[in-house]
């Protein structure tokens, strides 16, 4: 085992940082200082990488201390996204910390004069049988440059067998501080003269502030600022409510002129074929032996723009010190990437600019904390010397964040008389789902399109397969011998999308799963047997198996019908990640109402498992709430969404009951939870829909008007 | 054109000189450094901002400075601390009841002023009176089980 670990590939967090220092230290007094470059999110990722660091370390729990990162000061792991921190930085620091240990052992013996093999470590101290001892603090302190070297990846970790601290619920470290509701949020900081800052924005995107009177503004006491380049406009007071109320002042003053006309609302699905697209086909398999079937199913599916809707509108403090040197904090996913797009559109080098994560409200993908960054750089330019504080007002959230983007699954599927798929062909358009700063050669926040040399707004991109943007969870893990999967990706899109929560795989599996169970009702098949009839990867079979089990799928009769049904679906996330099969329980009184989640996971070694579950929970949440009521609403003129009035969200009364059962895999790598329940959430209630009422409800929300408008 | 205006909050008298119509919100957080109380949409509508004020959970982001001269003022920090964890803050960590928590002070106090009237609530109870309060992050059974297990503790 330990030889082949040590001709692997160092994964790509270590091979990029590769310093044993830039991820650990041992400080005197007794504690452990681990710096990862992934942050906390809301997720619990900091709690689950110090259980892996204690682990690897043998040392308690409680010595642990996570620093949050910051750049240039943290190992640059890139953007924490895609459910990948437990397989980034948990692989990193596993090796780390096993290279340290090994390290430090190796030093003891020296030391101590025995043999390594005969030494024993229990939490940092370091014993051998005839009574010598040291600890892991006192080597340190003898060689300060010990951990000054790189990481070799040779020192075997731990095996799973003999793990105490991984796999077991090891309680939040960040939830004792939130439950006192002691400050600790980026919203929360607060320095000696700190002046408060808001943005003014168009009413459309693309518009051009071609006056702006200051009049009303100046009557306002505390305002230390108004700061205009080009469109981009703003204002700095000593207090936030005078912020809010001189730019409210300020907006009030403003003549604009142009932007970008939005499309009609209405069928979003036609306005996405008629766009113009790059087609390229990301799946194709033919087996001319099979016939070509008998009974040959279309259905269109579609998914609108939706907001990331955090509870806590985005926020970020600055500070210009001195000639052209810039500090921020931030709650961005990625602070290098923050950090070089924040220099490209101030024009100052990145070793100028440090950037501090500080956490924030929930995240669930590219939402404005990075563009919010740059406001207050620039607000903070005017006033050198302080710091500025700027919150996002509600209506800039739902206004000005990315949004996850619209899309039109089109689906197409043949069966036999036998009743199995023989042919499958799906196509999708979507515009990019990702916009995320750090990647071009020009800026992609916000404000940077509105200034006096502004930078051209660049399209979301078309984040490649296997993991894909639009494309993600397209292809089918379902074993079809004649299949296609063909990408629509519409480059130019009036809406500025990004990552939002799953991405691409929301849509495509809402699609593929209700699908299939369309073509299983064609085959007069029961939706599991008929999932299982086609799927012959077994960690799958087993979390469809495990979920029809708990949800006395069976037996599904007890519940009714005419208005109950019960519905599954299952994905394998990004067809790289967690298998999660979902069977929902709906009940249709005025609407759908989701009465019962059961959920079974599969993310391999679980790390925590109240965290797993947590984040299936809150995943499976998010996605019933996405797929019973959320809908951007725009017009041409554009964006309708001013606050929660006009994007309702779940409130508690809705939430439905959810029971989640992990199938756990300790033989099998960790991968992320967060994102792989979203999918098959949304199907699994479409599915019970179908169940309870015999409709099809294809275009999402399933709103009251929709199944009605089905029946 | 600041006006002083005396306001009591967790006990505590304050005098703080401040526009009389400015919303309490920004008061609490920046005047008196009690930070657990949030902002999240400043319109009413998502309850990251709610204080108890007479008993009553409301939204400070909407409540002008001079509405509130003379009243008891309630905060999640008067509610209890670290050192001193009010039952229902115990629960949350006992049940791991947040994912980001940034909404949890607001249910906290939603959940304080419901347990004041109604020691020992029923799963559609606890529904109903935090229904104003919106969480983003799927929390909301977990939150449920805490109140429950509070009620239980404080019986
Ligand atoms: S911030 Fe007051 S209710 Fe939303
Ligand atoms: S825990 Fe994040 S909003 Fe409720």
């Amino acid at each position: 085992m330990s030889s082949a670990l040590a001709t692997a590939p160092l994964p790509a967090s270590l091979a990029d940082n590769p310093r044993l220092s830039q991820w650990l230290r041992f400080v005197r007094g007794g504690t452990v200082s681990i710096t990862p470059g992934k942050v906390e999110l809301g997720q619990g990722i900091v709690t689950a990488l110090a259980q892996i660091a204690a682990e690897e370390l043998d040392v308690a729990f409680e010595r642990i201390r996570m620093v949050p990162a910051a750049a240039p000061a943290s190992p640059n792991e890139g953007v924490t996204s895609g459910s990948l921190s437990i397989q980034d930085s948990g692989s990193a620091l596993r090796l780390v910390c096993a290279q340290a240990r090994a390290l430090l052992l190796e030093r003891a013996a020296q030391r101590l004069g025995v043999p390594m093999a005969e030494l024993d470590v229990d939490d940092g101290n370091i014993g051998h049988a005839s009574g010598a001892k040291t600890d892991y603090w006192t080597l340190v302190q003898a060689d300060e440059r010990l951990l000054e070297r790189e990481a070799t990846g040779a020192a075997a970790p731990k095996s799973p067998d003999r793990y105490r601290i991984v796999g077991t619920s090891v309680p939040r470290l960040d939830i004792p501080r939130k439950a006192a509701a002691r400050a600790g949020f980026i919203h929360d900081l607060e320095w000696p003269g700190m002046l408060y800052g808001r943005v003014v924005r168009p009413p459309r995107h693309g518009a051009v502030l071609l006056s702006c009177s200051q009049a009303k503004t100046a009557a306002i006491p505390g305002v230390a600022a108004v700061v205009r380049d080009g469109s981009f406009l703003g204002v700095v007071a000593e207090r936030e409510e005078e912020a809010i109320r001189a730019a409210t002042a300020l907006a009030a003053g403003c003549v604009w002129e142009g932007g970008t006309r939005l499309p009609e609302p209405g069928e979003i699905g036609a306005f996405l074929v008629r766009q113009a697209s790059k087609t390229t086909v990301l799946s194709e398999k033919s087996d001319p032996s099979v016939g070509k079937g008998r009974t040959v199913l279309e259905a269109t599916y579609t998914k609108p723009f939706l907001s990331h809707g955090s509870i806590g509108p985005s926020c970020a403090a600055a500070r210009f010190e001195g000639a052209g040197s810039l500090r921020v904090w931030t709650h961005s996913q990625g602070v290098y990437n923050l950090r070089r797009d924040l220099a490209l559109a101030l024009g100052l080098p990145a070793e100028s600019v440090s950037v501090q994560h500080a956490e924030g409200a929930g995240c669930y993908g590219h939402n404005g904390a990075d563009d919010v960054a740059l406001d207050a750089a620039l607000l903070a330019r005017a006033v050198p010397g302080r710091h500025v504080k700027l919150q996002w007002m509600r209506a800039d959230e739902f206004g000005w964040a990315p949004y996850g983007p619209a899309m039109r699954v089109q689906l197409r599927a043949a069966l036999d008389a036998g009743g199995r798929i023989v042919d499958w062909q799906h196509e999708f358009w979507s515009s990019g789902h990702s916009s995320r700063p750090g990647r071009g050669a020009r800026p992609t926040l916000i404000a940077a399109n509105y200034l006096a040399k502004p930078f051209a707004l660049l399209p979301a991109i078309d984040l490649p397969m296997p993991a894909g943007g639009a494309g993600r969870n397209s292809i089918p893990l379902y074993d079809f011998p004649n299949q296609r999967v063909v990408n629509h990706y519409i480059e130019a899109m009036p809406l500025r999308t990004s990552a939002l929560r799953s991405l691409g795989a929301y849509a495509n599996v809402f699609a593929l799963e209700s699908f299939m169970d369309e073509l299983a009702g064609a085959a007069d098949a029961d939706p599991v047997e008929f999932r299982l009839r086609h799927l012959s990867d077994p960690r799958g079979r087993a979390v469809i198996e495990a979920a029809a089990r708990m949800s006395g799928w069976r037996d599904r009769g007890r519940i009714g019908s005419g208005e109950r049904g019960m519905g599954i679906a299952f994905a394998k996330y990004k067809n790289l990640g967690a298998y999660c099969a979902v069977v929902a329980e709906v009940e249709i009184e005025r609407e759908v109402r989701v009465k019962r989640l059961w959920i079974a996971v599969d993310v391999g070694l679980v790390v925590n498992p109240d965290g797993v579950v947590n984040q299936i929970e809150g995943g499976a949440i998010q996605a019933a709430s996405w797929t019973l009521k959320e809908e951007l609403k725009f017009t041409a003129e554009g964006i309708a969404c001013q606050g929660w009035e006009d994007y309702p969200i779940f409130r508690f009364s809705e939430v439905p009951a959810v029971d989640v059962q992990i199938v756990n895999r300790p033989d099998q790598k960790s991968v992320g939870a967060g994102e792989a329940p979203l999918g098959p959430t949304a199907a699994a209630i479409a599915n019970g829909v179908n169940a309870a009422l015999g409709v099809r409800v294809r275009d999402l929300p399933l709103t009251p008007e929709r199944v009605a408008g089905a029946i | 054109m600041a006006d002083v205006i005396a306001i009591r909050v967790n006990g505590a008298e304050h005098k703080v000189g401040a526009h009389a119509d400015t919303p309490l919100l920004y008061i609490l957080r920046n005047d008196l450094g009690l930070k657990g109380t949030r902002f999240g949409c400043g319109n009413g509508e998502c309850g990251a901002c709610y204080v108890i004020i007479e008993g009553r959970a409301v939204a400070s982001c909407d409540t002008p400075l001079w509405s509130v001269a003379g009243k008891d003022i309630l905060t999640i920090e008067g509610l209890g601390s670290e050192g001193g964890l009010h039952p229902l803050q115990q629960a949350f960590i006992d049940e791991q009841a947040a994912q980001c928590g940034y909404c949890a002070s607001g249910i906290m106090m939603s959940a304080a002023a419901l347990l004041a009237n109604n020691p020992a609530p029923t799963d559609a109870e606890i529904r109903a009176a935090l229904d104003k309060n919106l969480c983003r992050c799927g929390t909301h059974n977990r939150i449920v089980r805490a109140v429950q297990r509070a009620a239980v503790k404080q019986a």
